[in-house]
């Protein structure tokens, strides 16, 4: 049951991987992804960071009640934390809702109004044009605002821990700069980079084999969505069991 | 000349192309008609290889379409200009980047060239100066209009044309007809249109196809199309009472 979607996913990827008939309009297209899947997330990624950081705070400071275990460890969870697990993972299935039904529906809606037949009819590579830019803009763009999510996740949780008098602004850099190991920041790229490509892909896939009309869009959207958050959970524990 | 060889295309269980032949001329506007479900878009769909039939094949001017390899195949798909019936124009772009954009894909030309056939393109289906408006922003007359002018970008020698008339009125039909064959005149290319509507058969018809339940039932042009004893032709010509009373 699952090998004829899975087979033409692959063939579709095949497919999209095939030279471009122009760069140059490929490249074109790849900056537009980047502003829409990057700067265009930028905003809901900032919000749940700081959020994530905060609560995560708050709640390891109320879990960690013992005067043996000194205050500073609440920083070091909350960085460890947040690089290797909340701002790949919780970022990516947030960008899997946002970027993912965009996708979905954006490819799904050209296919149901036939505009990705008038690109095969002209001769263009349509799985080339349509989803190679946005795997390109997506393994190139999710990186940096996991990045950019660690950074506002920790501001986060030292603005909370800080404010609600958990632990003082020096026992919190104590926390966050003590032990690091930067390996966790690898494991953290590799996610996003994978995460990135199972949300883009599988949208994409979804979209494109979309058949019928608007109700169907919709079908294919949610299905996108839901599919790449399993995917993702699921790479997610295969690449912590290899890496770590 | 585009020659169609024993097509069958079969979708589940309904064989909905039961072996059609049929030759389609240079310089004419070919039509293939019929009622609803008799296999009219499926066959258009497999000339232009969006389907692919099980069985026959597609010949462009000698060059077997069926079997060619992917990159062959692109080489007369740079041939072929096509007008789909809800004109699947991309949202994303304006009128003038639609119309650009086989021209963008293709060829080499300067930006000032392109420009100035997109304008040439426009000016021919009657829209100068719509060059910015954007899709959503056209009304259906002229979201087929610049279908049309995108399609004949490329300067074609092939031209198909998916239901030209649906969703217009009557006197916008007529110009979008009107505009498909002095096309076909200036390009001298070979027209291929899909229709069920009696207006465009009896105004462009030079060489009709008739399909009926996947098979092809009738061929003549349109001032033979009222003399048939077809039964099965009679009934889709004269549908309608303004035809019945033509008739009489």
């Amino acid at each position: 049951m699952i090998f004829h979607p899975l087979g033409k996913y692959i063939l579709l990827l095949k497919a999209a991987f095939r030279r471009p008939e122009k760069w140059n309009i490929y490249r074109k297209e790849i900056v537009n992804e980047m502003v829409s899947i990057g700067v265009g997330s930028l905003g809901i990624i900032a919000i749940i960071s700081l959020f994530l950081g905060a609560v995560t705070t708050v709640q390891t400071a109320f879990q960690l009640v013992s005067d043996f275990i000194p205050k500073s460890v609440i920083g070091m969870i909350l960085r460890d934390s947040s690089i290797l697990e909340l701002s790949p993972t919780i970022s990516s299935i947030v960008l899997a809702g946002k970027v993912g039904s965009s996708i979905s529906s954006q490819i799904g809606t050209m296919r149901v109004t036939e505009q990705i037949d008038a690109l095969e009819i002209m001769g263009i590579n349509s799985p080339g044009y349509l989803i190679l830019p946005k795997i390109i803009a997506a393994v190139t763009m999710v990186p940096l605002l996991v990045i950019i999510s660690i950074g506002l996740t920790i501001f986060g949780g030292y603005i909370a821990g800080t404010a609600s008098g958990a632990l003082t602004a020096q026992e919190f850099t104590d926390g966050i700069t003590s032990d690091f190991n930067s390996f966790t920041l690898t494991v953290s790229m590799v996610k996003a980079v994978a995460f990135a490509f199972l949300i883009t892909t599988i949208s994409a896939y979804q979209g494109f084999y979309t058949s019928g009309g608007a109700l169907e869009v919709g079908q294919s959207s949610t299905k996108a969505v839901v599919i790449s958050c399993i995917a993702i959970l699921f790479s997610d524990y295969v690449i912590a069991q290899l890496m770590l | 000349m585009i020659e169609v060889k024993n097509i069958h295309k079969t979708f589940g269980n309904n064989h909905v192309l039961q072996g059609i032949s049929a030759e389609f001329y240079e310089g004419k506007c070919n039509l293939i008609i019929g009622g609803s479900g008799s296999g009219k878009t499926t066959l258009l769909k497999c000339m232009v290889g969006l389907h692919q039939p099980e069985e026959g094949s597609v010949i462009y001017d000698g060059r077997d379409f069926t079997r060619m390899n992917f990159q062959s195949r692109i080489e007369i798909r740079t041939e072929i200009g096509m007008l789909f019936q809800g004109s699947a124009l991309f949202d994303s772009m304006s009128v003038e980047d639609n119309i650009m954009f086989p021209l963008n894909m293709f060829t080499n030309q300067s930006r000032k060239e392109k420009l100035e056939r997109a304008n040439f393109c426009l000016e021919r289906v009657n829209l100068s100066g719509k060059n910015k408006l954007f899709p959503a922003e056209l009304s259906g007359g002229m979201k087929k209009r610049v279908g049309i002018a995108r399609a004949i970008a490329m300067n074609p020698k092939y031209l198909f044309v998916d239901e030209p008339n649906s969703g217009l009125d009557p006197k916008t039909a007529l110009v979008i007809d009107e505009l498909i064959q002095e096309l076909t005149v200036e390009y001298g290319s070979t027209t291929v249109v899909v229709t069920h509507d009696m207006n465009s058969v009896m105004g462009i018809g030079e060489n009709i196809i008739f399909l009926h339940e996947g098979k092809k039932w009738w061929e003549g042009s349109k001032e033979h199309i009222a003399e048939t004893d077809n039964k099965e032709l009679n009934d889709f010509v004269f549908a309608s009472k303004f035809m019945q009373a033509l008739k009489k």
